[in-house]
């Protein structure tokens, strides 16, 4: 798995959406992606927060037991796990950190902490440590490695 | 028939890559011991201080256990056991 999260601007747009909506308590959300190894985040699945809290989050668990399933039925994986911070950057807290369980997914912290401009940044945190990474925003995987003199094949 | 016990991706070291492991018990407390006498190392990932962890939620079939007595919650052969770790976090 490359160091960095590409993801389509219809996602990022969709995630950025949900931090909005539900400021000031924490938006939360997975974007699932085929279990291929492509590291591909596709699905987007915004999750209820349980803890409906401004600063905490929790996915409820029988929401959690449905997504499993529902991942492990279409061969998915949890490629994105997101949340927002509303009165903190988009770092990774120490609580975040100790709840880290998915060791190949970006973690993915938006903050609203202000009204107009928003933060995005992505992580992987593996065995209690964080590593930043840099987000590759395409507007389509088909096309994300190509350039403008690239021809399609005919 | 055994207990099935699926097991999630930061666990599966315990397990040597399995995603699905057969155990045997008439409550969690023995299925998770006999995890352990199978799988060392399971148990304390799961168990602490005598009751399950906070990062971990487990249900027998649909059930989240919290809701069915915890580690006492009853298990019978052909029931699956799902052990999902927590989505959470915080500010802070």
């Amino acid at each position: 798995m490359g160091a960095v999260l590409t993801i389509r601007r219809d996602l990022v747009d969709a995630l950025v959406a949900h931090a909005r909506r539900d400021h000031p308590d924490e938006a939360c959300g997975v974007i699932a992606g085929p279990d291929d190894g492509s590291d591909r985040p596709e699905r987007f699945i915004p999750m209820l927060n349980a803890a409906r809290s401004p600063t905490f989050y929790e996915f409820d668990s029988a929401d959690l037991l449905r997504l499993y399933r529902e991942m492990a039925a279409n061969d998915e994986v949890p490629v994105v796990i997101y949340h927002s911070h509303t009165a903190t950057e988009a770092y990774p807290s120490r609580t975040d950190v100790s709840y880290a369980s998915e060791p190949f997914a970006h973690y993915v912290l938006v903050s609203t902490r202000d009204p107009q401009e928003h933060e995005l940044r992505s992580y992987r945190i593996v065995d209690g440590e964080i590593t930043e990474e840099p987000i590759e925003v395409v507007e389509s995987y088909r096309f994300a490695h190509t350039g403008p003199d690239d021809a399609p094949e005919q | 028939m055994a207990i099935t016990v699926s097991i999630p991706t930061i666990l599966r070291t315990h397990t040597g890559g399995e995603k699905s492991v057969p155990a045997a018990g008439s409550t969690l407390a023995e299925v998770i011991d006999d995890l352990e006498a199978n799988h060392g190392g399971l148990k304390q990932r799961l168990v602490k201080d005598g009751a399950l962890h906070r990062f971990v939620n487990v249900y027998v079939n649909d059930e989240d256990v919290r809701f069915a007595g915890g580690l006492d919650a009853k298990v019978a052969d052909g029931d699956n056991v799902t052990i999902l770790p927590a989505v959470a976090g915080g500010s802070r």
